[in-house]
């Protein structure tokens, strides 16, 4: 029976802050998926305009080819206090980093908690795929104990390399962020959930009410060796026990 | 013309950057800059404008470059090792044709060194502190009236020619009073708007600030850019002084504090009959190689003195070229050189 295309709704497409770049993400990877979400609370949320993304060192650091807002490529660590010169220069632009755990939560350790601390305005996307995914799948700061990357060939030692870091445990300490939480993207579920924290975490900005970082635990199937099924099955069943999903602090 | 205040050489390169319309200012505490810094803690946010004590050297290079990135103009301070430390963030800046201005209050080094004057940081600031083919334009005053001055100018450089400038003056400079009388505040509203600048890409493409292509040929379009602008610079901002060249027999060259030190070198040789003239390069990068390469042509010694092992002597050897002889006379770790001092290296030369 022919099927009549009068009658259909388009319920999902592609959003209009997206530029038709193609991602230079691998196969199954998550950055992907969020690049997407950040794109499309941009435009539900009707700021493609005024926004401007800090691009960071690593997988992301093309982030600036793939939104129709102004952007900015940031030196390995610093995109929280980049962010902080461009909002504190037009407290109008409304800001957001997107980092990945070795840019965040390692070289960018100082930069990214005084940011935090000084409570400022912006909004901040922590994508935690426990390895550095550009340069060959190395150790993360956020890799697990056992966890096997190229410079930790036996697996994560905590005796000689310590624990993964739950930085935004770390953060949500701090008296002065709004927002804390921590999403994955590994169901249908949990990528409605991320969004819905991601517009929060922009939705705080706009109404001026400070700091908000979004954690994201995301799969890298190349340098986790894993298809990309697996991955998910990793984050949902291992990964979440080592980082909890969960808003860790709401004083919106 | 403002009214005549007496002021540190901190205070009025402060003073002079919030006059030239520094809308953003972010720096890091150390000596002896420090005064600097509260000056603008002080009267940056009376004016609704920025400041934030940073949590690092790297963090406030960075928040420049975010402040930066937006078209305001912006500043930051520090000393040496602070210095250093902001090299990632000088030649991201450069890398991205981004206005900034960087203040060195030059200290005693390497490593912690001391908190007295010195001039060692001069290869840093000229050659390209940091990694990549860069250049910032370097401003050297050798009076606190001048620091004012010269502050004044780098905004105006750094924005005509999208690029980061220093100011390296040093301990003594920036801790020394005399009286100043800087110009009335520019009017912000009437500076060139910056077509490129990230914001928000309302009516128009979006505006991208990076140093970064994957693609080796669009990479070097970049540096060949970048290196176009320096010889447009190097043609048009050489800025130097001479003083009792007509008939100098001798030359002393030196920047910042030493030269106004060997100011004082030159009334005295003049008492003893011996013909000195001072050649003070106020440009270091670009370095006035013409002009001085023109005067060694008329002396038999070029006697360079600096506050350093002799980092500035490598560029007066490059312009003098074996046409005069190039003694040197350094000290080094915080000492200042005498002008007594000077002047008995100025006479093993005289003839």
């Amino acid at each position: 029976m022919p099927v009549s295309t009068e009658k259909m709704v388009k319920v999902f497409g592609r959003p209009a802050s997206l530029t038709e770049a193609r991602f230079t993400y691998c196969p199954g990877c998550h950055h992907g998926i969020l690049t997407r979400i950040i794109a499309q609370i941009i435009d539900e949320l009707g700021i493609v305009e005024r926004t401007v993304g800090i691009a960071p060192v690593g997988c992301a650091v093309f982030a600036y080819l793939w939104y129709r807002c102004d952007a900015i490529q940031a030196s390995h660590g610093r995109a929280s206090a980049v962010a902080t010169g461009v909002k504190r220069a037009n407290p109008n632009l409304i800001v957001f980093a997107y980092q990945g755990d070795g840019d965040f939560a390692s070289i960018g350790t100082a930069e990214s908690i005084h940011a935090a601390n000084r409570g400022e305005n912006i909004t901040v996307i922590f994508v935690n795929n426990q390895v550095y995914g550009m340069t060959g799948g190395e150790m993360a700061p956020t890799s697990l104990v056992g966890q096997k990357t190229t410079t930790t060939p036996d697996g994560r030692d905590p005796a000689l390399f310590g624990y993964p870091i739950r930085f935004s445990e770390m953060i949500a300490q701090l008296d002065a962020p709004v927002y804390v939480t921590r999403q994955a993207l590994y169901d249908t579920k949990r990528i409605v959930d991320a969004t819905k924290a991601i517009n929060k975490a922009f939705t705080n900005q706009l109404e001026g009410k400070g700091y908000s970082l979004v954690e994201v635990l995301a799969t890298c199937p190349t340098n986790w060796r894993m298809k990309p099924t697996e991955a998910n099955k990793h984050v949902a069943e291992v990964v979440t026990k080592v980082f909890p999903l969960g808003d860790l602090i709401d004083r919106g | 013309m403002g009214e005549r205040m007496l002021l540190r050489g901190n205070e009025v390169i402060a003073e002079a950057a919030i006059r030239a319309g520094c809308q953003c200012y972010f720096a890091y505490p150390i000596t002896p800059q420090a005064e600097l810094l509260e000056h603008m803690a002080k009267n940056m946010p009376r004016l609704g404008r920025t400041f934030i004590q940073a949590e690092s050297e790297i963090a406030a290079i960075s928040m420049v470059y975010g402040a930066a990135s937006v078209g305001v103009r912006t500043m930051t301070s520090s000393s040496s090792p602070g210095i250093s430390l902001k090299q990632e963030g000088i030649s991201y800046l450069a890398g991205s044709n981004l206005p900034a201005v960087i203040v060195n209050i030059v200290r005693g080094g390497p490593g912690l060194g001391d908190i007295a004057p010195a001039q060692c940081d001069y290869f840093q600031a000229t050659k390209g502190g940091g990694h990549g083919d860069y250049h910032m334009i370097v401003l050297a005053p050798s009076t606190v009236p001048e620091a004012g001055e010269l502050t004044m100018l780098a905004f105006d450089l750094a924005d005509q020619y999208r690029t980061p400038v220093m100011i390296l003056a040093d301990g003594m400079l920036g801790q020394m009073m005399e009286p100043v009388e800087l110009p009335e505040p520019i009017d912000v509203a009437s500076l060139p708007a910056k077509e490129w600048a990230t914001t928000g890409a309302k009516g128009r493409d979006p505006n991208v600030i990076l140093s970064f292509d994957l693609d080796p040929e669009v990479l070097k379009k970049m540096n060949l850019a970048l290196q176009k602008r320096y010889r447009q610079i190097e043609a048009k901002e050489v800025r130097y002084e001479e003083a009792a060249t007509e008939d100098a027999d001798i030359l002393i060259a030196a920047y910042g504090t030493v030269a106004r030190i060997a100011k004082s070198v030159v009334r005295m040789a003049s008492a003893e009959g011996i013909k000195l003239g001072l050649f003070r390069p106020i440009t270091l990068w670009p370095f006035p190689y013409q002009p001085l390469k023109e005067l060694a042509d008329r002396v038999k010694t070029v006697l360079t003195v600096e506050m350093s092992a002799g980092q500035m002597w490598e560029d007066v050897r490059l312009a003098v070229a074996e046409r005069a002889n190039t003694p040197f006379y350094g000290e080094m770790g915080g000492v200042v050189p005498t002008p007594r001092r000077i002047l008995s290296e100025v006479r093993k030369h005289a003839s």
